[in-house]
């Protein structure tokens, strides 16, 4: 019998399922990047001059600015003229119902276990499916637009509600806020919108499902996310891509307003390729994600499980400016093989009795590093503001890393900041007891790991809990034993 | 027979713990191995659970029609060997249902049976549970977290009750639990004595044989079983103490 230590030198790691292509006949932008591609871009999604004009000054901002430098996770330099910045599977029209999807397409997210359809496992959830840089499906609208809750792709919102995506678009992460969301914003090609009225409580779960097909582009998708007064939604995406042997960037911007009394709970169930076992290919996964709690009392809630990726670095924030607006950030990030993670939170307090909560997760098996950042900012404003962080680390095996950088700034000596940090190990006797009970060395893994990010996962919607679950098993498959 | 160990040779660390260990225990019997602290008792457990680091380095052991040695852990107790431990382990954010039914079901799967209905389990534990005085909210927290001593103790028994298995090694169970709580634990293995199932019970003192009353009585020194015997090698264990004993040994 082999010890953990030999075994995890012999990971035999696990198949990424969701690794193979569509065959779609395809549209696409030949690689590189400047105004005219932009502008050619902009031209094709028959924007408006402003949103053009928006998309050249982002464009210009990004020229100027540099990669940053200060994360843990490494990788070679990006060569953003190598990237093509639109691919979309060629047709006529946006099919005007869902039976007029190409089959390959409809295949796809078939195989992928979220079907095109108003019906069965997914009749609570209403789905906007993404395939490369357009939306090409959304379900239940119908049923939503009774409530005047607008939810589509964010191209056709910028057609149809032109006021409220020019009020909104990069209200909470401007333009120049940081390289990536600068890039974004020069080149975003689809995402979701959503725009839910004065006192409605969305009836059922949005989600956007992210898929990457096509080979030499980025995904660069753009959410937008504004409830308003007294209003409540519940917003989950999920990704995936093909196994390639090159890496694909993905670099999104979320952006989330919540008015007075409003609630937005937004969940990400990641699951983009990770590369092989010897760190050849993945996604980089490089996110700007930022909630604005604009109104009083306003909550939003991040809820994170990233499993996928060959580098995730990312930390969706909350701005609690609203006074007693409330932010929280639940977090498990796994990393195995050779998969690099640097995630957090920033949670700036601004309005009075503002509370936040963090709760992060990492875990780390084979040769991966896994980093939790996160700010706790109390400006002078924040008269009570409350905080409390709980960051837990479990490693699996004697090659990997896991690392805590909290940053806590406190300008208001009324204010309240509590951060709690442990390192643990799945230990031989948790496994051998697991094993002697008859659990499998595996399911044992995926039980204890399971068992020390139940807090987080209890706060995904139910029919995502299941999914996260299993994933959690399977990216860890080969990590012992 | 059952269990059958044949001149069991076993170190820990490259250190000779087992040095040549003989023992049958046909089903329906219940054997006792008594002896001081350091005699190997715990190692002949874990060796039969198959733990890591324990090296067996000569011997056999035959589990029903099995080569015990060759099988993984989760494979021995699928074949119906459960070890109820004298240290059981935390396994914080499982439920301790939930941690049960999951090993239920996996020995299920194993034998080709269905899954336990939740139903159908749930109805089983709480019977169970309410034989060992285990209260209701002791079902619903995390595995083994923040259990006291006794808690453990019966929470082992309430595993092996519902795990049903063929033979059941008892390492220390006594050990850390008052007279109350012994006489539970020890009433949940007499429900459980049955004509094809054996247990081992491996213990330090003799009061525990009191209540579960062994067919067979084995000393074990320094890694070898000494002497073997009825109930009544227990007593006499107890009036002399191991020192006169292993001074008569010795003599």
């Amino acid at each position: 019998m082999a010890t953990a230590i030999e075994t995890v030198r012999e990971v035999t790691g696990s198949e990424y399922k969701y690794g193979f292509t569509t065959p779609v006949e395809e549209e696409r932008f030949p690689p590189g990047l400047d105004e005219d591609v932009i502008r050619r871009l902009s031209a094709r999604k028959q924007e408006p001059a402003w949103l053009t004009e928006w998309r050249l000054a982002a464009y210009r901002r990004w020229r100027q600015m540099e990669m940053p430098d200060w994360q843990k996770v490494k990788f070679p330099p990006i060569d953003f003229q190598a990237i093509s910045y639109f691919a979309a599977p060629k047709q006529k029209q946006r099919p005007k119902s869902l039976d007029e999807i190409d089959p390959e397409i409809r295949r796809t997210y078939d195989k992928l276990g979220i079907p095109i359809r108003e019906q069965e496992i997914l009749a609570g959830v209403a789905v906007d499916y993404v395939f490369d840089s357009v939306s090409v499906a959304t379900t239940f609208k119908r049923k939503l637009e009774e409530l005047g809750i607008i939810f589509c792709s964010i191209s056709e919102a910028v057609r149809e509600h032109p006021e409220l995506v020019r009020k909104y678009l990069g209200s909470v992460v401007p333009p120049g806020d940081n390289f990536f969301a600068a890039l974004n914003s020069a080149v975003f090609s689809d995402g979701s919108f959503v725009y839910v009225p004065k006192g409605v409580r969305c009836p059922m779960e949005l989600s956007t499902y992210f898929r990457i097909n096509a080979a030499g582009t980025g995904q660069f998708e753009r959410t937008l996310i504004i409830a308003d007064e007294g209003s409540y939604v519940s917003y989950l995406e999920g990704c995936t891509a093909p196994m390639r042997d090159e890496h694909q960037l993905h670099a999104a911007v979320v952006e989330l307003i919540a008015l007075d009394d409003a609630e937005i709970k937004y969940s990400t169930v990641q699951n983009w390729y990770p590369g092989d076992r010897e760190g050849r290919g993945g996604v980089y996964n490089f996110v700007t994600k930022r909630g604005l709690c604009r109104g009083k009392r306003a909550k939003i809630s991040w809820t994170q499980v990233e499993t996928g990726s060959a580098i995730t670095w990312k930390y969706p924030s909350c701005i609690l400016q609203g006074d007693d607006s409330v932010g929280e950030f639940y977090s498990v990030a796994v990393t195995n093989h050779h998969q690099q993670a640097d995630t957090g939170t920033k949670m700036i307090h601004i309005g009075k009795r503002t509370r936040s909560r963090i709760v992060s997760k990492g875990i780390a098996a084979g040769r991966s590093d896994n980093t939790y950042r996160g700010l706790v900012r109390i400006l002078r404003s924040a008269e009570g503001a409350r905080n409390h962080t709980q960051c837990d680390s479990l490693l699996i095996g004697e090659h990997c890393g896991a690392h805590t950088v909290p940053y806590i700034e406190v300008e208001n000596r009324t204010a309240r900041c509590e951060h709690e940090a442990t390192t643990s190990k799945i230990s031989e006797d948790q496994l051998f007891y697991c094993r002697q009970r008859g659990i499998s060395e595996e399911d044992a893994v995926a039980l204890i790991v399971n068992g020390f990010c139940r807090e987080v996962m209890n706060e995904l919607p139910m029919e995502f809990a299941v999914e996260a679950k299993k994933l959690l098993g399977i990216s860890l498959e080969g990590s012992v034993g | 027979m059952l269990l059958e160990i044949e001149n069991l040779h076993a170190s820990v660390e490259g250190k000779p713990i087992l040095k040549g260990v003989s023992l049958a225990i046909a089903p329906g019997e219940v054997h006792a191995i008594m002896g001081p602290n350091g005699s190997g008792k715990s190692t002949l457990a874990f060796v039969l659970a198959g733990r890591e680091g324990y090296e067996v380095t000569e011997g056999s052991i035959r589990f029903g029609d099995e080569d015990l040695l060759a099988m993984e852990p989760e494979e021995r107790a699928r074949a119906g060997l459960f070890l109820a431990m004298q240290y059981p382990v935390e396994i914080p954010g499982v439920g301790n249902l939930y941690f049960l039914r999951q090993a239920l079901n996996a020995i299920r799967k194993a034998r080709g049976l269905e899954e336990i209905s939740a139903a159908e389990f749930m109805r089983k534990a709480r019977e169970e549970a309410r034989r060992l005085g285990i209260g209701e909210d002791l079902l619903k927290r995390d595995l083994n977290v923040g259990f006291s001593g006794g808690e453990k103790k019966r929470n082992e028994i309430l595993q092996m009750a519902l795990l049903e298995p063929r033979l059941a090694v008892l390492d220390e169970t006594d050990s850390g639990l008052d007279i109350d709580a012994l006489r539970t634990v020890a009433e949940g293995v007499n429900r459980m004595r049955r004509p094809d199932r054996a247990f081992l019970v491996i213990t330090h003192y003799q009061r525990l044989l009191e209540y579960i009353v062994p067919d067979v009585v084995h000393v074990m020194v320094d890694g070898r079983i000494r002497r073997t015997g009825g109930p009544e090698l227990a007593r006499e264990l107890e009036e002399r103490g191991y020192e006169g004993f292993l001074g008569r040994l010795a003599a």
